[in-house]
């Protein structure tokens, strides 16, 4: 962290780029928004905020969870071995030494853009909405953390799974969009096996009072138990598995 | 490369779930209607089919590799080497073209043909012309990819220009959202850059929207920029040599 707050204008080029990349998804969803007045009936207010709800787990997740690399930096150049040899947890130290602060500035924006367009739907702001907002910021951060620690684990066993998390990425993104304009196989697949439709459209629903979706965005924290779950136990037995570089 | 299979197999994947996102995004969009920009709902899942293949075969990491070459130093052994550094590096973004061609782009776009309704042209000519035009839209993107690198010459830190680089380029190219779909002064404004002859012009190409005279004109604007793209590269170089004996004292 000190590293990285040493450059400034690193930081600051992060923030840009990182925004940047966000704006594009904007563009897209402002460009579709003029060729047409609803996505699977969704408008484009209630689009923009699912959009708004993702960036914020996402943000927090992409700040404290800093997988991206792990195999060549800890695996492949055997810096695993120091982290195992120090009395605190092993994931833990991994977190703590990878956290990427700019990226935080998207859930800021994110929240941003719930208030604005929240703001031109008409949305009552309850009393549980700010907690609402946490807990499933939470359950979306812990079913990211689960599915990425699960893949990350994977490479105690195999010398390349580097491939996977790109492949993750790209499908993390159908989880934006209301998951209704796609076909069932994929619904099914995004909520139930890779379960990000839970770090977007689900809980977002919740707050959109849509009501065909509440009973699956109360459902959020228990996915993001389970699946924190799966990660780190798929984690712990990777590590247990591990003999060191090399040698 | 082939060392890593589970690389090449989630590869595919990768572009057949990134088509799938775009054409159930697009058939969500069309819904009713017909026609969005001069493209029909088919021509639209033809296009976002080949612009992402297309993007299979002109992608590389140029970059990346070059400013990397920069930062540790071992540019200076390839400069004395007999032979342009810039060249090499292109001959070796052609060789990973190629290979991604055939493993990458003919591959996923069988599935993608199997899995959405693409209609491709069955023209010979249009095949030919198509592939001419994927040949230049894998020089013009590398060249850009060998400017971003060689900044890293004169800039500290390029990473967030790659990383910008790389937004950039997915998204006024054409790749994510057809330039014609844009509101007017911003495609206005995409038509003077070069981007568009990446992805944009070759797709509208190839999914027939534009014919006749119209598919010369493509070719020249590519031409043109392949061309104009050649002046900072060659500027750089020779900057970049300058810099390098000052820094070798």
């Amino acid at each position: 962290m000190k590293t990285r707050l040493t450059y400034r204008a690193d930081f600051w080029v992060e923030v840009v780029s990182d925004l940047l990349f966000q704006a594009t998804n904007f563009i897209f969803i402002m460009v579709i928004f003029m060729h047409t007045d609803s996505l699977g009936g969704w408008n484009q207010n209630e689009v923009v905020f699912v959009y708004g709800f993702f960036m914020v787990p996402f943000g927090v997740f992409s700040c404290f969870v800093n997988l991206w690399g792990f195999s060549e930096r800890y695996i492949v150049k055997g810096e695993m071995d120091r982290i195992l040899t120090r009395p605190a947890h092993n994931l833990f130290q991994i977190f703590l030494e990878n956290v990427d602060p700019p990226a935080l500035m998207g859930s800021f924006i994110g929240i941003i853009i719930m208030a604005i367009s929240g703001g031109n739907l008409g949305l009552p702001f309850e009393w549980w909405t700010i907690p609402a907002l946490i807990i499933l910021t939470l359950s979306a951060v812990a079913i990211y953390t689960g599915i990425y620690t699960t893949l990350t684990s994977l490479s105690f066993y195999s010398d390349a799974p580097t491939g996977i998390l790109p492949l993750m990425y790209n499908i993390q993104t159908y989880g934006r969009y209301p998951v209704t304009i796609y076909n069932r196989a994929i619904q099914v697949l995004l909520t139930w096996i890779i379960p990000f439709a839970f770090v977007g459209v689900y809980p977002a629903a919740l707050f959109l009072q849509r009501d065909e979706m509440t009973s699956l965005a109360l459902m959020t924290p228990v996915v993001g138990a389970i699946f924190l779950g799966i990660g780190l136990l798929a984690w712990s037995y990777g590590v247990r598995r591990y003999k060191g570089a090399g040698s | 490369m082939l060392a890593y299979r589970i690389n090449y197999y989630s590869g595919i994947l990768i572009y057949s779930l990134n088509i799938g996102v775009n054409y159930f995004t697009w058939m969500a969009i069309y819904g009713n209607g017909d026609s969005l920009g001069g493209f029909t709902a088919t021509q639209m899942t033809s296009y976002v089919a080949v612009s992402w293949m297309a993007r299979a075969f002109y992608f590389n990491n140029l970059d990346r590799e070059i400013s990397t070459d920069i930062r540790d130093g071992s540019i200076a052994i390839q400069f004395i080497r007999p032979y342009n550094y810039v060249l090499v590096k292109m001959m070796q973004g052609l060789g990973e073209g190629m290979f991604r061609f055939l493993l990458f782009m003919i591959p996923g776009m069988v599935i993608a043909m199997l899995l959405f309704p693409v209609q491709l042209p069955t023209a010979p000519s249009a095949w030919a012309g198509f592939l001419v035009m994927l040949f230049f839209s894998f020089l013009i993107n590398s060249q850009i990819n060998i400017i971003t690198g060689l900044s890293a010459f004169f800039v500290e830190n390029n990473e967030g220009m790659m990383r910008m680089k790389r937004v950039i380029v997915d998204l006024f190219s054409g790749l994510i959202v057809p330039i014609s779909l844009f509101p007017d002064w911003l495609s206005s404004v995409l038509k003077v850059l070069p981007f568009q002859a990446i992805t944009y012009l070759p797709g509208s190409v190839f999914t027939g929207r534009v014919q006749g005279d119209g598919i010369w004109n493509v070719l020249g604007i590519q031409i043109v920029w392949f061309l104009a793209l050649l002046i900072p590269i060659v500027w750089l170089y020779h900057a970049a040599r300058q810099r390098l004996f000052v820094q070798g004292g």
